[in-house]
């Protein structure tokens, strides 16, 4: 079903208007209340008068991650503390996190656009939804959350950690939606299987994001399940959960356009890309209150289109994601930056700093391993005293990054020294 | 009184223990003794050698992580319960074991190679008790027959 139906099916003609509107109101609004914005502007001999419409999108500076570091916690936000109803926070690109926060129109919005996700998947007041994203910090959560009960449904907020008594709750609520991210999701059908309640189960569709998969997942996913799964993008900075999903013609994610105004370039040159050319995804945010984005760099590799959709929404698509422009890594659904382990290890002092992080999907489930060299100056010859730098290296290594981390001690000098950038990463999980 | 035993770290890897063994072989060092061990994901080989030294200056250069450490290696009688009078001394002055093993001496008696909590105190209680400990000059030259 199509929620907004005025929104989501608006003509392409009637869209510009409303972006550019928007996109005025957005620029007036950073350019009067963020600092940062309004020093870019005057840099770049820019006011808001010059922005008259989506055509002027590109005059406009670019956002990045580093951006909102430099002004942590709060400094890109637009709106008094007294209007911020809500905070959420991601891993940065070095320990500091990614602050965002919203105004209660912003979590209306946010809800809204979960809410069309949902809907275009099917589910309905009559579904009950086991929502499995962590709750708490991370968007993922608390965003499907909010959305679920907008629509009316009935929300069983399972957050993660307890998979046995997801799937009791799943057979005797007779739960017919799920959320989650693929990777648990293949998880969570294991674990059915073994108990052999793979066929009891009601669930007729699944929210899938939060992390890349591939077509080949969604498949053994619906084939498996005998459910429809759906793939949900976003990310923190422009809203969570909700800025683009998509239908059942399964081809590209509509992004909802009313609300977050697209672009694709070129990562080295920023230069726009032609309608279907990949290149990194760049969002401004056109409602947003509490912290407005101008062309915000996702780093997310994907194209765009602006073809009419079988579904008869009007929204633009961009295709499954292709990948990073940048060294980030999503595992179980948590962003992790090798600069992050790096930082940790350098900081902790009791390792060399020459590490290399193996990324692999084990039962299903994403798996991260830290090779650390032993170095000598830390070396003991008592096995206990190994374990100990071992244990320590991976709980300060789980603090930093919220996940869960195998540390395992090599030899000095094993791991590849290389001029200019290090390979720090391997990653095993065959997504793309 | 104490002995330097050359500890190296290895990583549970094909080849990683013949590469060490094959250091040591080119320095012509022999090995008097060693006990190796290992968990899921890598191994410490400790060993006796007959020139410490040199032996961790290879190692090193090799780029293995190596170290000197000090352990004592007590004699005793190949009879069953002397190895057990040996840990009730040490037990009873309080003193805790990290590892042992043995140094064979073909037939004759034997020596018990250990690193104890405070091995200062170990060797007090223990010739107190009239035990003779190994020195290191004999415990590097023994099980060596020169080289072929």
């Amino acid at each position: 079903m199509i929620w907004n139906e005025s929104k989501e099916c608006m003509s392409r003609d009637e869209l510009h208007n409303l972006q550019s509107a928007r996109l005025k109101k957005t620029v007036n609004h950073v350019y009067h209340n963020v600092e940062f914005y309004r020093k870019k502007m005057q840099q770049m001999g820019l006011e808001p008068g010059d922005i008259n419409g989506i055509e002027d999108l590109h005059k406009l500076p670019f956002t990045t991650k580093d951006d909102l570091r430099d002004n942590y916690p709060f400094g890109l936000f637009a709106v008094p503390q007294s209007q911020v109803v809500r905070i959420h926070a991601s891993s940065g690109t070095t320990g500091k996190a990614t602050v965002v926060g919203y105004t209660r129109r912003d979590i209306e919005i946010w809800q809204e656009c979960v809410t069309r996700v949902l809907a275009m998947a099917g589910i309905g007041p009559n579904d009950k939804i086991q929502v499995a994203y962590g709750y708490g910090l991370f968007t993922g959560g608390l965003g499907l959350h909010y959305g679920a009960e907008n629509l009316g449904a009935t929300v069983v907020p399972m957050s993660t950690g307890n998979t046995q008594r997801l799937i009791t709750m799943m057979e005797d609520f007779e739960v017919t939606a799920i959320a989650c991210t693929p990777s648990y999701l293949l998880h969570i059908i294991e674990v059915l299987e073994e108990a052999g309640k793979i066929d009891r189960v009601k669930l007729k569709a699944a929210i899938c994001g939060a992390e890349p998969w591939t077509e080949n997942m969604r498949k053994e996913i619906e084939s498996k399940l005998g459910l429809n799964a759906y793939d949900i993008y976003g990310l923190s900075e422009i809203l969570g959960p909700g800025v683009a999903a998509d239908c059942d013609v399964h081809n590209g994610l509509h992004v909802y356009e009313d609300h977050f105004l697209p672009e694709i370039v070129n990562p080295d040159t920023l230069e726009p890309c032609k309608e279907g050319e990949t290149g990194e995804l760049v969002i401004t945010t056109l409602t947003k209150e509490a912290l407005p984005l101008l062309r915000y760099r996702t780093k997310d590799l994907t194209s765009i289109s602006y073809d009419p959709c079988p579904c008869g929404r009007t929204m633009a698509r961009i295709s499954k994601f292709k990948g990073r422009s940048d060294d980030m890594l999503i595992i179980r659904g948590v962003n992790v930056f090798p600069s992050q382990v790096e930082a940790a290890l350098l900081e902790m002092g009791e390792t060399s700093p020459h590490y290399i992080m193996i990324v692999d999907r084990v039962n299903n489930l994403d798996v991260l391993e830290v090779q650390v060299e032993v170095e000598e100056r830390f070396f003991s010859d008592e096995i206990k005293e190994l374990e100990k730098l071992n244990k320590k290296i991976s709980s300060v290594l789980q603090s930093t990054l919220g996940l869960s981390v195998k540390v395992t001690l090599v030899e000095p000098k094993t791991i590849a020294r290389s001029e200019g950038k290090a390979k720090r990463v391997i990653d095993k999980r065959k997504l793309i | 009184m104490f002995i330097k035993q050359l500890s190296v770290f290895i990583e549970n890897k094909e080849g990683r223990l013949e590469r060490v063994t094959y250091v040591l072989k080119e320095r012509n060092i022999n090995i008097a003794s060693f006990s190796l061990a290992d968990t899921a994901e890598y191994g410490m080989l400790r060993m006796i050698v007959s020139d410490p030294d040199e032996g961790i200056r290879a190692l090193k250069e090799e780029g293995f992580s190596a170290k000197l450490t000090d352990v004592i290696a007590v004699k005793i009688p190949q009879r069953p319960g002397t190895l057990n009078k040996v840990l009730k001394i040490l037990h009873d002055a309080g003193l805790s074991v990290e590892y042992m093993y043995t140094l064979a001496t073909a037939g004759k008696d034997t020596s018990i190679i250990m690193k104890a909590s405070d091995l200062t105190k170990a060797v007090e209680v223990l010739t107190r008790e009239g035990y003779e400990l190994c020195k290191a000059k004999e415990a590097y030259e023994l099980n060596n027959n020169g080289s072929k």
